[in-house]
């Protein structure tokens, strides 16, 4: 069902406290026709999993720049688990080396979005995501 | 829809309703007729105030007031939608963050979704979930709001204005419009200059009201949110606020009118949906020419469509 505009969680988990990345993000993607819940900075696996879970989305979105993706990225996966919410589009973008690829789409990351995506190319990636759920 | 895991205020399950109602149609209203008589407990405190006077961080302050005195909070805080895209920055969970881990409150992000008034056309229904999931307090931040947004006032049982320091002089406080829903008024970010001058307009209004024997005068507040502070005080005059409209059975009135607002409100999207929509659509197209050639004016038009389906 996508009878209303996709609800995407953008996030940015970790210490780092730059966040005008995701704020591009968040900014392209209402453009998109989208409702962005924009939590900002210094989120806790925990604090992510619960907007998620309440806000009941459709995407969860995560900023990173800090290099800790691949400690803090399978703790919100087990976060998520834990509160069943399971059936959310996970996506990830910042700074995030192609080796760690492999391990992230296995975690459950559909898309994963390095420094120099168009956010056009991100809004339609999430759209068809979506679309095809809703199809399937 | 699982309705003991909703009334037993199960995150998922009440996320899921709202989603429900916020989508619309018949599910929308099989989720409603099957909570309703679990709704009327909880007490509805609208916020409203022009955009960034602190609605947001005082939603959080007064939601941990009421936490420490051990009542269950839920909020609904809505943000506007932008009427180009159809898409939305909802921005106001972002300030509560203090209120993230704790069981007891659950927050959710509204878009208006092209609804005036400063609220989403599903609000309502959302803060029914709430009730019927057993917060004992819910909170509803509207948007933004100007001199016309002024739903909440039939939405709440207490509606808090929210001003800040330096907005305007004393001839916009006796304008029409948003302070005149107010039950508290509050001016926060009292840590700025100017706080005296605000204050002292909002009661040079207040005092050229004609006030009867057991008129409710609203209180003027001062809060810092960001701080935390005055908000104490403000949540105890909710609570006497609340005291008021009981003792004086005007819970009861309020309720009512609250009621009948929502009927109309229903009915008339329900005629307007019936009436224009559906088979009747190539009958309205017809009328369009009509009125666009100026063959027919625009109340003859509607009289017809009308007369047709009553
Ligand atoms: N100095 C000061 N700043 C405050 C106070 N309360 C809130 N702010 C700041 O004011 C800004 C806006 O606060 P919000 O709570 O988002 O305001 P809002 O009314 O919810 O904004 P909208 O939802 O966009 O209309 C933020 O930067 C807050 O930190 C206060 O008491 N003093
Ligand atoms: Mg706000």
């Amino acid at each position: 069902m996508t009878d209303r505009p996709i609800r995407v969680l953008i996030a940015k988990p970790g210490l780092d406290g730059h966040d005008r990345g995701a704020k591009v993000v968040a900014r392209a993607l209402r453009d998109a026709g989208m409702e962005v819940i924009y939590t900002g900075i210094r989120q806790t696996p925990e604090m992510i999993a619960e907007a998620a879970l309440q806000e009941d989305v459709d995407v969860v979105g995560l900023s990173i720049l800090s290099g800790a993706h691949m400690d803090l990225f399978p703790r919100i996966v087990a976060q998520l688990k834990q509160k069943n919410v399971d059936d959310v589009l996970l996506v990830c973008g910042g700074i995030i080396p192609e080796d760690d690829l492999p391990t992230l789409k296995q975690m459950g990351f559909a898309g994963v979005f390095g420094p120099g995506t168009s956010t056009q190319d991100l809004a339609q990636f999430i759209r068809d995501q979506i679309g095809a759920r809703a199809g399937a | 829809m699982d309705i003991d895991a909703l009334r037993a205020g199960q995150p998922r399950a009440v996320a899921r309703a709202i989603s429900g109602v916020e989508r619309g149609g018949a599910s929308a209203r099989a989720i409603i007729a099957a909570i309703f008589r679990f709704t009327g407990r909880a007490h509805l405190i609208g916020i409203t105030g022009a955009p960034g006077t602190g609605k947001s961080t005082l939603v959080n302050e007064i939601a941990k007031q009421y936490r420490r005195r051990g009542k269950r909070v839920g909020i609904v805080a809505v943000d506007p939608t932008s009427p180009f895209s159809g898409g939305a920055i909802l921005g106001d969970r972002l300030r509560m963050q203090d209120l993230s881990g704790d069981p007891g409150v659950f927050i959710r992000s509204m878009a208006t979704r092209g609804n005036l008034g400063g609220l989403a056309s599903t609000t309502a229904d959302a803060v029914k979930i709430l009730d019927a999931a057993g917060f004992e307090i819910v909170l509803i931040e509207t948007v933004g709001a100007g001199q016309n947004e002024v739903d909440i006032a039939k939405n709440a049982h207490t509606t808090i204005v929210v001003q800040a320091p330096g907005l305007g002089d004393d001839i916009q406080a006796i304008k029409a419009g948003i302070l005149e829903i107010a039950d508290l008024l509050i001016v926060n970010k009292a840590d700025h200059d100017e706080v005296s001058a605000t204050v002292a307009a909002l009661e040079m209004n207040l005092n050229l009201k004609p006030m009867q024997e057991n008129d409710w005068r609203p209180p003027v507040l001062k809060t810092i949110a960001l701080k935390g502070e005055g908000v104490a005080d403000a949540v105890d005059w909710i609570g006497k606020h609340r005291a008021y409209l009981e003792d004086n059975h005007l819970l009861a009135q309020r309720e009512r009118a609250r009621v009948r607002a929502e009927l109309e409100m229903v009915v008339q999207r329900e005629l307007v949906t019936r009436l224009l929509g559906g088979v009747n659509g190539s009958k309205v197209e017809m009328l369009v020419e009509k009125i666009a050639a100026r063959e027919l004016d625009v109340y003859t038009a509607a009289e017809r469509l009308v007369q047709e389906k009553l």
